[in-house]
């Protein structure tokens, strides 16, 4: 039983790719020869910087022989019929069988495909595996026509059993194929000969090349924890650039450093994002003052001077860096102390949108906004939330967003304590951009809650008014997430407000800005987009999408809040038995008056009276309606939709003895009508909570 | 690998590179006589990159980026700056040691360094052209950029070429331990008049600044701009055939000479700050409009045809 070894040595693959390039190599072989009739028994998947591996052990040494037998045309078939038989498995006629098959006479084809050596099938498949390599981005190089994530130098395709190993013959684009690979690139660039995977395993390490990413990874990790700990520091986990800085080196050498004291004064967010972004350092912290104090670089070579000239040009750098970044600060601190006006200032000229105004023109809409959102949030203090509203987007104008967008918000946060501004008008600055997603936190503190509600509407209404919507998979300015974010704003700060009559307010002042002459249908079309968003997000909590589709069909339906505690109350309800059978009752009641008001034409809505009753159950349906109106009325008041359906279940009872016992399609017509009458009232009480005729089962 | 010695100036690592690349085969060019924002303008690259025939060139090409100004004052940042190119078609399966040996040459130690290549994708939005490729990192900080060219002016480079760019001032100042640039040696030290590079460029830098962020008439510029780009379509749209010579003449480099002042510019406006977000998008779409009629006229030329078998190099 052969091992196969396999090498794609090449230029520099991007860290980022390496992980599911190893995975594609080990499964596109691996798929390819099994197809073909090979077996094996184990497989590896590798990859450094400079070269992609597979090995698999237990090949077999040939795939089986293949008997195919195909069934044809009948042999009275029309010749075109036999023709294309014949095309497809590359048959002649004398080649094929008849067969008798039930009636008729039937051509057979019998094709057998003999044993193939491992070799050619592993040749086959790796130079298919090779030419159609799904790379996020590949290219040409030179003269040739070949494709790869960079230049590809050599490939080492190796079968080897306990006789010794071969070179499986292939070529591609001119490369040939053969058993040599290199070492590191400056520790021990020269090429030597392997002869199975532990030999090349080995040889690599003798070569200051370690092979398993996995093992870089702790290998950096341990070395990294280490220094950090010998220091009586402690390193911030980052588990992304540990994965990155791993694929950027061969041979991993952990260097720790001290930040300059001139910079440890800078906001710790500030010197990671700096040092992880440029340098693609780890930040490493001081237990004892709780500051960013150093840093570790993993470079990718031993030196004779123990790391010393690295380490003193990676200092070099980071102070260059951090140099920019103090400067930022100190030069934003200048204007923040001032009060921001000439952040204020410049927004005026930063362009948001070239039919939405500027920036400024965008903080002018929130602001106002403010004063629509607050009847809605009692306890919210208007005046720190106007504030906040003017302050939110400023730091877009700061030198240090500038340079670190990924910062906005949270430079914001700083800039207004410096500025002397309260708690709640700083956090609001980090906050309004929240929830970012499905998953991320959404803000409580009531000033951050309304700025960001007066960002997120003002942006969707924008986008509607001049009607550019998401469209497909095109979503660039992230509406969706903006449409679920308000919603989530609502729903979990129990807020009750009116949807149509804010998305009006804001459509308003775009109308007003002059962007579109009018706002016609942008609240119910953007409602509608609302609706879609929450029931995505709905059925990802667990909220059946007819229980979402019944409760949408309510008035009120802009009040999302109203509208999840509607649905949770029914999901809630449809899942005690009490509910289903009520929900049957309901459905019955509701297709029999449906057919009967379909065929009379008239809706039976004028009231049943009990004098008409003939039966006990029917009388008893009467006092159970009565009582639970009784009940249901202030429950429904109160919106407790819990309580409503509650006193619902006590007519579950009264209704199925009603059916059991009564015929409502009798011979007596002012009977027959008093109890469409009587089912209309079963229909109009329980239809308070949802639209019942939209729940499935 | 011969010996590693430090050089002593500015100008000596300019010229070391220049005896590398020269002995390396590369013809050795003059900068190109127009105001470009990167050396990747000069016809040697952009034009000369597509087609079929083989080149090789090196050259110093001064950069100017009006955005970048800061009045000589920042240690790293200038709005004048040199780049050092090379481009060589088909690129050499060895170009990644040749361009080693280029750091060897000016004195950077390659036993005692980290050197990485760092995934950088290259694009310029202005060109319409694309490339893949890295930042060179020595001991962490970017010193070249190295691209294989897949895509020019819209067209697919065939053969492929590959092309190195350093940043003269920031290698320099590491290669001789300089923090700020205005304080790197120029000339030698040692020379009876040393001058340093603050001595040629600080005030330059601060006249410069000054004009780029507030001197420079917007109107005017916004003007030359569309002067620039009809007359670069006027010049292509001329019939090939010279009524007077009798020759084809396809007039695809003083046209793509418009399209460099276009995109100049365009960078002097938008230090103005009179550019917003979105016409930022418009104007650089217009640039490449006319960088890629450019380059259909250049393919159209004897240097930039892809006639026949593609040539190798012997």
């Amino acid at each position: 039983m052969p091992d196969l070894l396999i090498e794609l040595f090449s230029e520099e693959i991007p860290a980022r790719m390496q992980a599911s390039a190893r995975e594609n190599l080990k499964k596109l072989v691996t798929d390819g020869l099994v197809e073909a009739g090979l077996t094996y028994e184990g497989a590896g998947a590798f990859s450094t910087p400079r070269r992609l591996v597979l090995t698999l052990t237990g090949l077999t040494g040939q795939s089986r022989p293949v008997r195919e037998e195909r069934k044809g045309p009948r042999t009275d078939a029309p010749a075109a019929a036999l023709e294309g038989f014949l095309r497809s498995t590359g048959l002649t006629l004398e080649q094929l069988e008849k067969r008798a098959d039930k009636k008729a006479e039937v051509y057979f084809a019998v094709i057998e495909k003999p044993g193939r050596q491992a070799a050619e099938i592993v040749a086959e498949v790796l130079e298919r595996t090779i030419r159609n390599f799904p790379w996020p981005k590949s290219m040409r190089w030179g003269a040739g026509n070949l494709k790869w994530v960079r230049p590809l130098h050599s490939i080492i395709c190796l079968l080897g059993d306990e006789g010794g190993a071969h070179v499986v013959p292939m070529t591609i684009d001119g490369i040939e194929a053969g058993n040599t690979t290199g070492g590191h690139r400056f520790m021990a660039p020269a090429r030597f000969p392997v002869s199975s995977f532990d030999d090349y395993a080995a040889k690599l390490r003798r070569a200051y090349v370690m092979l398993d990413s996995a093992e870089r990874e702790a290998h950096i990790w341990n070395d990294a924890q280490n220094q950090a700990f010998a220091r009586g520091w402690e390193l911030v986990p980052d588990a992304g650039l540990l994965t990155e800085v791993a694929g950027l080196v061969e041979w991993p050498v952990v260097l720790m450093g001290a930040i300059g004291a001139e910079f440890l004064h800078l906001p710790p967010e500030v010197l990671q994002t700096s040092m992880r972004e440029h340098q693609k350092f780890f930040s490493v912290k001081n237990p004892k003052t709780g500051r960013i104090e150093g840093f570790v670089t993993v470079a990718n070579r031993e030196t004779a001077d123990g790391g010393a000239t690295i380490l003193k040009g990676n200092l070099k750098v980071l102070s260059a860096r951090l140099s920019d970044a103090r400067f930022f600060w100190e030069n934003d601190l200048r204007v923040a102390k001032a009060g921001m006006g000439e952040w204020e200032e410049g927004l005026q000229a930063v362009t948001f949108h070239n039919k939405l105004g500027s920036q400024s023109d965008r903080i002018a809409r929130m602001d106002a906004l403010v004063n629509d959102v607050a009847p809605f949030m009692p306890g919210l203090n208007i005046d720190a939330a106007k504030v906040a509203a003017k302050l939110a987007k400023l730091d877009l104008r700061s030198a240090m967003v500038g340079e670190f967008p990924e910062l906005q918000g949270l430079m914001g946060m700083y800039y207004a304590l410096e500025a002397g501004e309260p708690e709640s008008v700083a956090a609001a600055a980090r906050e309004h951009y929240q929830p970012l997603g499905p998953t991320d936190v959404t803000p409580k503190a009531l000033v951050s809650v309304a700025v960001a509600l007066a960002d997120k509407l003002d942006l969707l209404s924008g986008f509607w008014v001049i009607g550019e919507k998401p469209t497909g998979s095109k979503d660039p300015f992230a509406l969706r997430r903006a449409a679920l974010g308000v919603s989530r704003l609502l729903i979990e700060n129990g807020l009750r407000a009116p949807l149509l009559r804010l998305f009006s307010a804001a459509a308003q002042l775009h109308v007003n800005h002059g962007s579109a002459a009018s706002w016609e249908g942008v609240p119910a079309d953007l409602l509608a987009f609302f609706h879609d968003r929450l029931k995505v997000f709905l059925r990802d909590q667990g909220i059946r999408h007819d229980v979402i589709d019944a409760c949408l069909a309510m008035p009120g339906n802009d009040d999302l809040t109203l509208l999840v505690k509607r649905a949770e109350a029914l999901q809630a309800f449809l899942g005690t038995e009490d509910g289903t059978n009520l929900l049957q009752g309901f459905k019955r009641a509701n297709n029999i008056l449906s057919q009967a008001e379909a065929k009379d034409g008239v809706e039976y809505a004028f009231g049943a009276e009990v004098k008409f009753a003939e039966t006990d159950e029917e009388r008893a349906l009467f006092a159970a309606l009565d009582a639970g109106a009784a009940a249901i009325k202030p429950a429904m008041a109160a919106e407790d939709f819990a309580g409503a359906m509650a006193a619902m279940a006590k007519l579950r009872a009264p209704i199925d003895a009603f059916f059991t016992a009564v015929q409502i399609n009798t011979d007596n017509q002012i009977v027959r009508r008093n109890r469409l009458n009587l089912l209309h009232s079963i229909r109009a009480l329980v239809g308070q909570v949802a639209d019942l005729t939209k729940v499935e089962g | 690998m011969s010996a590693v010695t430090t050089p002593r100036s500015f100008q000596e690592i300019i010229l070391r590179l220049m005896t590398y690349w020269s002995g390396h085969g590369c013809a050795v060019l003059q900068p190109y006589d127009m105001e470009v924002g990167a050396g990747t303008f000069h016809p040697a690259t952009t034009l000369r990159s597509l087609g079929n025939k083989p080149w090789a060139a090196a050259y110093v090409q001064p950069s100017r980026r009006p955005t970048d100004g800061r009045y000589g004052e920042n240690p790293n940042r200038l709005q004048h700056y040199y780049q050092y190119q090379v481009l060589i078609k088909p690129s050499p399966p060895n170009l990644q040691d040749l361009y080693l040996g280029s750091l060897n040459a000016i004195g950077i130690d390659t036993s005692l360094h980290d050197i990485r290549f760092v995934e950088d994708d290259w694009e310029s939005p202005t060109l319409g052209a694309w490339g893949l490729g890295w930042e060179v990192w020595c001991d962490g900080m970017e010193v070249s950029q190295f691209t294989y060219f897949q895509q020019v002016g819209g067209h697919d480079c065939k053969p492929v070429s590959g092309e190195l760019t350093y940043g003269l001032e920031r290698l320099a100042m590491y290669v001789l331990g300089i923090d700020h640039v205005m304080d790197m040696p120029f000339n030698d030290p040692a020379s009876p008049i040393p001058l340093k590079y603050g001595d040629i460029f600080r005030q330059t830098e601060e006249e410069y600044s000054r004009h780029n962020f507030d001197g420079a008439t917007t109107e005017m510029l916004l003007r030359h701009f569309e002067d620039a780009e009809a007359e670069c379509e006027r010049l292509l749209a001329f019939p090939a055939e010279d009524p007077k010579t009798g020759k084809r003449i396809i007039m695809a480099h003083p046209a793509y000479d418009q399209t460099i002042k276009a995109s100049h510019l365009f960078n002097l406006l938008d230090a103005r700050g009179v550019i917003s977000v979105t016409e930022r998008q418009a104007y650089i779409g217009r640039v490449r409009a006319l960088a890629k009629k450019c380059a259909d006229a250049f393919v159209q030329t004897e240097a930039g045809a892809s006639l026949g078998e593609p040539e190798t190099v012997a």
